[in-house]
């Protein structure tokens, strides 16, 4: 197990720039979950890791050893593939000892350590089977196996779950975490589901356009993003967003387009007049009144989840979503009063940065 | 509805048996004037077969003509052809495939290039080449010309081939310890094993059947291959077609048998599995 350091990585592909100065220290046995929209570079940045792309300028440190110039086979990490990528002309066995032949280990050795591997994935009974013979949740399972049975310094997982429906990626997901929690072995984690980067990480690293967008753990990023970005990736339903301005005062408003104004209940940490984002997640809008000025919103849509109740609201010409349990809310029409409770919002000035 | 169906299974069965039979014909043709005696090939009319069968022409071509040694240049040529068209074409294929280089894209072109002129026009210049090398009249020469004219499109078939395996193999192999060759050599060319089947199976048979520049560069029966030989049984005065058709048969045979042999790994799709699908 190791620690790894990223020292100012950056990577271009000719003149295109993928990836601006990424920093970013990984402690030994941390799950760190690299999130971030197709095209964001966290899957670069995670095959640079790997040894798979080049470093265009930075460093990277395995162990405390630099790694840029050296080949992936140097850098005792394993990875697993969103595509699997099991070796179709081997047995599950041989596709998870392939790492150790090619070491030479001695036979009795890779037998114990698959024989382990395998019992720990529930891979006994398919052992002499082919790749293709194999369910997408047991490919996925073979794959983690050929990445444990070497113990590595780091796994790397490049969107593993991705090809699986979202029963067995549930299931996956779990297994992964109680994986970790058995090896304790650092692993970086790349997806685009947020969920997955919730639940997974000690860490989130939110990407967007090759650059960090913040790094903390989840609940971190939930109750403090950085900026707009990170504000409207995590959670789901996304956070609603109001473009307007402040105005301080005894009563602060914050008037959105449309000329409504919503009362605050305190002060927000904006200049008089400043103009700004306002943030408020669906599900920490009150559906309920507020003395003394009540807010109306226009009921546009109702979407019963089974666990909740999202509601398409208006205020004006502004959409946004409320989540609530409460079921009374499956025949709500016409309008109904909201609350947006003041430590529930986030603020964002004129550069989407949180104020 | 079910009967429309069964009417057009019907229908598509037809149509592949009138096509087969159609195909098909000219060989049976060859087979039929080789078992069919002299005496009887210009008496009988046209019928689908022979009243009487023999061996004669075959016995013949076997023993008393210079047709053995045509076979064993042929085998020599295009086995040799195939061999090495196959190991360049693997190589320069899998570099196209995978590989990013200065000048990969004129690389291409010039090899598509070389696949647009008629061979006719080359075989003056080709000739004048090889002749004071001492390659004219050589076996050595022809194979070296047949492989310089079949690896570029041998190259685009294997780079097809290695297209169709993903990339994420050979990346796990070399983060599983693999440099890129062992990767190559362990995992992705046993994958490519239909491809090299294909790729020897097309090779070996154009070489086999090649007959221009045999023609132009081989003089006399000593290293002449069989398709040259062939003319051999046209003399001045008359055709042996019954001697011709036998050896002809006798020339199908090796193609017959090395597709034999591959075809395992022609129908075989070796990859699936390997990635979710």
């Amino acid at each position: 197990m190791a620690s790894i350091d990223i020292a100012n990585i950056q990577k271009s592909y000719g003149i295109h720039p993928v990836l601006h100065d990424v920093d970013l220290k990984i402690r030994d046995g941390e799950f760190v979950v690299l999130v971030g929209p197709s095209g964001c570079g966290k899957s670069t940045l995670l095959r640079m890791i790997a040894g798979l792309e080049s470093v265009t300028a930075g460093e990277i440190r395995i162990a405390g050893k630099r790694v840029n110039e050296l080949a992936p086979k140097d850098r005792d990490i394993a990875m697993v593939f969103q595509s699997y990528a099991l070796y179709p002309h081997m047995s599950v066995e041989k596709n998870m000892s392939y790492s150790l032949r090619l070491r030479k280990t001695p036979r009795e050795r890779i037998a114990t350590v698959v024989t382990g591997a395998a019992a720990k994935l529930g891979l006994e009974p398919l052992l002499e089977r082919r790749p293709r013979a194999l369910s997408g949740g047991q490919r996925q399972r073979v794959a983690m196996g050929r990445a444990i049975v070497r113990q590595p310094k780091a796994f790397l997982f490049d969107e593993p779950l991705s090809n699986l429906d979202a029963r067995l990626r549930e299931q996956m997901r779990a297994e992964i975490k109680k994986l970790h929690k058995d090896l304790g072995a650092t692993s970086i984690y790349v997806t685009h589901d947020q969920i997955e980067a919730m639940t997974l990480a000690d860490r989130i690293v939110a990407m967007n356009a090759g650059v960090v967008q913040q790094v903390g753990s989840p609940l971190d990023l939930y109750d403090r993003p950085a900026n707009l970005f990170v504000a409207g990736f995590i959670g789901s339903p996304g956070m609603n967003f109001f473009d307007g301005t402040y105005h301080a005062g005894d009563r602060p408003l914050f008037e959105i387009a449309g000329e409504i104004s919503i009362p605050l209940d305190a002060p927000a940490p904006l200049a008089n007049n400043a103009k700004a984002t306002l943030g408020i997640r669906p599900e920490h809008i009150v559906l309920a009144g507020h003395e003394p000025e009540t807010l109306l919103a226009t009921v546009d849509l109702v979407e019963p989840t089974g666990f909740g109740i999202i509601l398409h609201l208006s205020l004006g010409r502004t959409a946004f979503k409320a989540f609530t349990n409460d079921r009374s809310f499956l025949t709500a029409s016409g309008t109904i009063p909201v609350h947006f409770p003041a430590h529930r919002l986030h603020f964002f000035d004129g550069e989407g940065n949180r104020v | 509805m079910r009967a429309k169906s069964a009417f057009l299974t019907v229908a598509h069965r037809l149509a592949i048996l009138a096509y087969v039979a159609f195909a098909l014909f000219p060989l049976f043709w060859l087979l039929k004037v080789a078992v069919t005696p002299n005496d009887l090939l210009y008496s009988e009319g046209i019928r689908l077969w022979p009243s009487r069968a023999s061996l004669e022409h075959f016995d013949f071509v076997l023993r008393h003509s210079a047709f053995p040694v045509f076979f064993r240049n042929s085998l020599i040529v295009s086995g040799s052809t195939a061999v090495v068209v196959t190991i360049l074409a693997s190589l320069s294929g899998y570099a196209l495939s995978r590989f990013r280089f200065r000048g990969k894209y004129w690389l291409v072109t010039l090899m598509l290039l070389t696949q647009m002129f008629p061979l006719v026009m080359l075989v003056a210049p080709i000739f004048k080449i090889l002749s004071p090398l001492g390659l004219t009249n050589s076996l050595t020469g022809l194979v070296i010309v047949y492989t310089a004219f079949n690896v570029p499109f041998a190259t685009f078939l294997m780079q097809s081939f290695f297209d169709g395996i993903p990339k994420d193999l050979e990346e796990a192999a070399m983060i599983d310890g693999a440099t890129q060759f062992v990767a190559f050599r362990q995992i992705i060319l046993p994958l490519t094993l239909p491809g090299i089947a294909a790729t020897l199976g097309f090779v070996f048979t154009a070489a086999w059947s090649e007959l221009l520049f045999s023609l132009m560069l081989i003089s006399g029966n000593e290293q002449a291959t069989f398709p040259v030989g062939l003319l051999s049984f046209v003399s001045k005065f008359s055709v042996d077609f019954g001697q011709m058709m036998a050896a002809g048969v006798l020339a199908l045979i090796p193609a017959c048998l090395f597709f034999l042999l591959i075809q395992r790994y022609l129908v075989q799709g070796l990859t699936a599995g390997a990635v979710k699908g």
